[in-house]
């Protein structure tokens, strides 16, 4: 019980500072009035109220609530949700058009790179800040340039032209791997995808896309509404269902998400669904008892007839180094087989997926760019690279 | 969060601390490493680099004291070119004087506007204002539904309707006249910088409330994009500041440095945690101490001057200092300190508290819970005078609470020791005057605006972190010792650590 020690701590502490501030309390008045400013705005304070809200109490209550929509309610809800099978949905050309719309830092950079004879000082500086700009991040950067340097050094690469070649071809590779992007529905039972990562990079969002897709590839699909924790999460993932003609499972909000999955496999065996995918609620990869809470999600996922073929870290495209640490963590709690990469079409580079792809081998699988529902495509290495030089 | 720059500075500062004299190269090399710990934090590309220069310029520049070691004066630089940077003044708050307030929330999709929006409601709500919560959000499936529900946990009433955000963003004027609400929150559609119809639509939204504050809400996990989006949000908006999110994290945060810096708007506001309690001003000065490592007092204090009932907390205090400190005083002031966030946010607020403490902690509050569990299975009894509880009242108590009696015989032992210890009437004043508690102490004064002088704030600044060396081991648990002398346990960490630390009279002396 170590944490008896340090809640005493706590309470101590904070107790003393509590005595530091309410003894001296009453000569403050006095002394404000030679303080030099600074913030001391909060000496006119109304002293506390403690009654105050706080978020989550909505303790787990026995889930009642569960509940399917049957598909035929959506059909007239949402046309566009005619499961009409779009046999692809375009990914090569819309990648490298959205992103056409906000690349230009890096490949100005390179524009200029190329345009120099050689390659010195500032060439190299120029093409570290173009990687650094895209959330490449410095480790990956130095470890890039350091071997490209090393090659200019041994007469391998003369030239900015050769330089910037070599590194788009080591970045292309970096991002390739054997597995691809292809999704598993292998395995026994019913397969479920689960969906992880921190808060606000689009898992619900992500969930209904590839509901869409998965419906559109001939599969009967089942959505489990385990974001029990965010205010209107369930009712978020419902609408999508309802667009998207497809079944969800819900709980009662605060209840508990590992129940709801499991009811959510119980379902799909009796129904005869293929794809079940999971929802979680967003949380920090910090947060213990949230990272224990998805490895119990996980955990009752994976009992049979249940069977957990991918584990998809969502990771918005705007995140910089932290996307790393994310990737790591999850990987370590739950085992991320995959990344979704969310919001590319925003201005961001996204190049801490090369980061994740280096240091931990986890490919981006798909990657979305935009909120219409088929702006979720399969990850292109060839396009994303040559988006960002092009 | 800025855990991650806030380490690799104390790496390299804590080597130039020690040195009598730098050279060239030695400089040359501490900024080269203070530029990667800051890219390696997200701050931007270019903000690194003037951060750099600043520093650079301030350590051979003129601005010289013959008070400090050449490895302080580093540190110094980076402090006060921190404060620079992540935007020298907190935000005061002005109102409209014809009511209401509006207050517009715009940026990216999941920077975490809507529950932004609930949290400065319940903060506004706070400061004696009597907010109304407009969704016009109407874009996500179940935006509005997910601010209801977080409106009616604020206390806050929400207004919304199935139209057009502009329509929407008027309506929410008017029901705010016609209720009398004083302050309006306009949460609005995530979207993209570059969406040039939907960045017309909130420049609409905007023009149709005529905000007072326009805030940018951005996540404190942003890379390199922060930069690009603020500017693209402030060339469309004009914004008065920006909101930072999800700074519970570990690591960056480095948006917050480059913002300020780039659209010269400062950080007004920063949510720490998922309860709406977690939200407060931002204090720049503060957050540069707590990226140097030197804890956030001036926070912990506010938040306790806020949320404590001041009878218990004086009537615990009194008590703690007179050596009678009993369970039911610790179950009673267990309550208050939950009133200020989790436990484990509080103990990354205190100073001088080795990482190690910090990450392992993992402060759990359902144990947190179990140990209120056990003291409340006592009697009134039982929780003053411990030792009557008896093998019989001890299962009695394991039952009560759904615990072993093996927990609660734990329970009852560290509890023990810790009173031995708070008896030992060294404690208190090594507390009030060493130096970990030093700074606190002096925090303390410093914000009475007494004794706020460079040099010994720099000591107590070297002193953290010595303090925190000497701490680092403690960390056998549950480890049994005699009390008032086990430097080596982790509940002792914050009351020994001042005697670890050389200048431990310093913090009395400051009020």
């Amino acid at each position: 019980m170590l944490a008896l020690w340090i809640v005493l701590a706590v309470v101590v502490v904070t107790l003393v500072v509590g005595l530091v501030v309410v003894v001296p309390r009453r000569g403050r008045r006095r002394r404000s009035l030679q303080s030099p400013g600074g913030d001391t705005a909060t000496i006119e304070r109304p002293p506390a109220r403690p009654s105050e809200p706080r978020v989550p109490p909505p303790v787990a209550e026995p889930r009642t609530l569960l509940e399917a929509q049957e598909p035929e309610l959506e059909a007239e809800v949402e046309p566009e949700a005619e499961p009409e099978p779009e046999p692809e949905l375009a990914p090569a050309p819309e990648l490298r058009e959205r992103l056409g719309k906000t690349r230009g830092l890096f490949s100005g950079y390179v524009r200029a790179l190329r345009s120099r004879s050689s390659v010195d000082d500032q060439a190299w500086d120029d093409l570290e800040e173009a990687l650094l700009r895209a959330d490449v991040g410095v480790a990956t950067t130095t470890a890039l340039l350091e071997d490209l340097r090393s090659r200019v050094h041994d007469g391998e690469l003369r030239g900015a032209e050769a330089v910037v070649a070599a590194l788009r071809e080591d970045l292309r590779r970096s991002l390739d791997t054997e597995a691809g992007t292809s999704l598993s529905h292998d395995g026994e039972g019913t397969c479920v995808w689960l969906f992880v990562g921190v808060n606000g990079v689009g898992k619900t969002t992500t969930i209904g896309k590839v509901a869409r897709r998965e419906k559109a590839a001939g599969r009967s699909v089942l959505l489990a509404a385990g974001d029990t924790f965010r205010a209107a999460a369930a009712e978020q993932l419902d609408q999508w269902a309802r667009r998207t003609g497809v079944d969800i499972v819900r709980g009662a909000e605060g209840g508990d998400p590992s129940a709801v999955v499991f009811d959510a496999v119980q379902r799909a065996q009796a129904r005869g669904n293929d794809l079940v995918l999971a929802d979680t609620a967003g949380r920090l990869h910090t947060k213990v008892n949230l990272v224990e809470e998805l490895k119990k999600i996980r955990r009752v996922a994976d009992r049979p007839p249940g069977h957990v073929a991918e584990v998809l870290l969502v990771l918005d495209a705007t995140t910089g180094q932290n996307g790393l640490t994310q990737a790591r963590q999850f990987l370590d709690a739950v085992g991320v087989t995959g990344v979704v990469l969310t919001k590319l079409d925003g201005s961001a580079k996204g190049g801490i997926v090369v980061a994740i792809q280096r240091d931990l081998g986890l490919p981006v699988k798909l990657v979305g760019l935009g909120e219409g529902p088929d702006d979720l495509v399969p990850f292109d290495p060839d396009e994303f690279v040559a988006a960002l030089f092009d | 969060m800025f855990d991650a720059l806030s380490d690799r500075l104390e790496g390299i500062l804590g080597r130039l601390r020690s040195r009598g004299r730098l050279s060239d190269a030695d400089v040359d090399e501490a900024l080269r490493e203070i530029r990667t710990a800051l890219l390696e934090a997200d701050v931007d590309v270019g903000v690194a680099r003037s951060l750099v220069d600043g520093i650079r310029a301030r350590v051979v520049g003129e601005e010289l004291s013959k008070s400090l070691s050449p490895g302080q004066q580093v540190v110094k630089a980076v402090h006060d070119e921190l404060i620079e940077v992540l935007g020298g003044e907190t935000l005061r708050l002005t109102y409209a004087s014809a009511p209401p307030t509006v207050i517009l929330l715009a940026g990216l999709q999941g920077s975490g506007k809507t529950t932004t929006a609930a949290k400065l409601a319940r903060w506004f709500r706070q400061q004696g204002r009597n907010p109304l919560l407009v969704g016009a959000d109407l874009q996500r499936p179940a935006a509005v539904e997910q601010l209801r529900i977080l409106g009616d946990q604020a206390g806050v009433p929400v207004f919304s309707e199935p139209s057009d955000p502009v329509a929407v963003a008027a309506g929410g004027v008017r029901e705010a006249q016609r209720l009398g609400r004083d302050v309006l929150i306009v949460d609005t559609a995530g979207r993209l910088a570059i969406d040039e119809a939907l960045m017309d639509e909130v420049r609409r939204v905007s023009d149709a409330v005529a905000p007072r504050y326009t805030f940018l809400v951005i996540d404190a996990m942003t890379g390199q994009d922060a930069v690009a989006t603020a500017r693209a949000f402030h060339d469309a908006l004009a914004l008065d500041g920006v909101i930072l999110t999800k700074l519970d994290g570990d690591a960056r945060g480095g948006a917050a440095l480059s913002v300020k810096n780039v659209v010269g708007r400062p950080i007004a506001f920063a949510s720490t945690g998922e309860r709406l309690a977690d939200f407060d001003l931002f204090h720049p000065d503060r957050m540069a101490s707590r990226i140097l490592g030197m804890g956030d007092v001036l926070t912990l204090i506010e938040q306790a001057e806020r949320e404590f009932d001041h009878d218990i907390a004086t009537e615990g205090a009194t008590r703690l200092l007179e050596g009678r400190f009993t369970l039911e005083d610790f179950l009673s002031q267990l309550q208050q300190v939950k009133k200020l966030g989790s436990l484990g946010g509080l103990l990354s607020l205190m100073p001088g508290v080795p990482k190690e403490v910090k990450e392992n902690a993992n402060i759990d509050d359902g144990q947190v819970a179990q140990v209120e569990a056990i003291i409340r299975s006592m009697t009134p009894r039982e929780r003053g005078e411990p030792g009557v509880i008896d093998g019989s009242r001890r299962s009695r108590i394991a039952r009560g609470s759904g615990t072993t009696t093996q927990e609660v015989n734990q329970l009852l032992r560290q509890f023990k020791e810790a009173q031995q210890m708070m008896r030992n009437p060294g404690m208190l004043g090594g507390m009030l005057g060493g130096g970990v508690k030093g700074k606190l102490a002096q925090a303390v004064a410093e914000r009475m605006g007494e004794g706020n002088a460079d040099p010994s704030s720099l000591e107590s600044l070297g002193a953290g972190g010595l303090g925190g060396a000497g701490l680092g081991g403690g960390r056998s648990v549950g480890g049994l010792g005699p009390p008032g002398g086990a430097k080596g346990r982790p509940g002792s960490k914050k009351k020994k650590g001042g005697r670890v630390t050389p200048k431990g009279s310093g913090g009395r002396a400051g009020r």
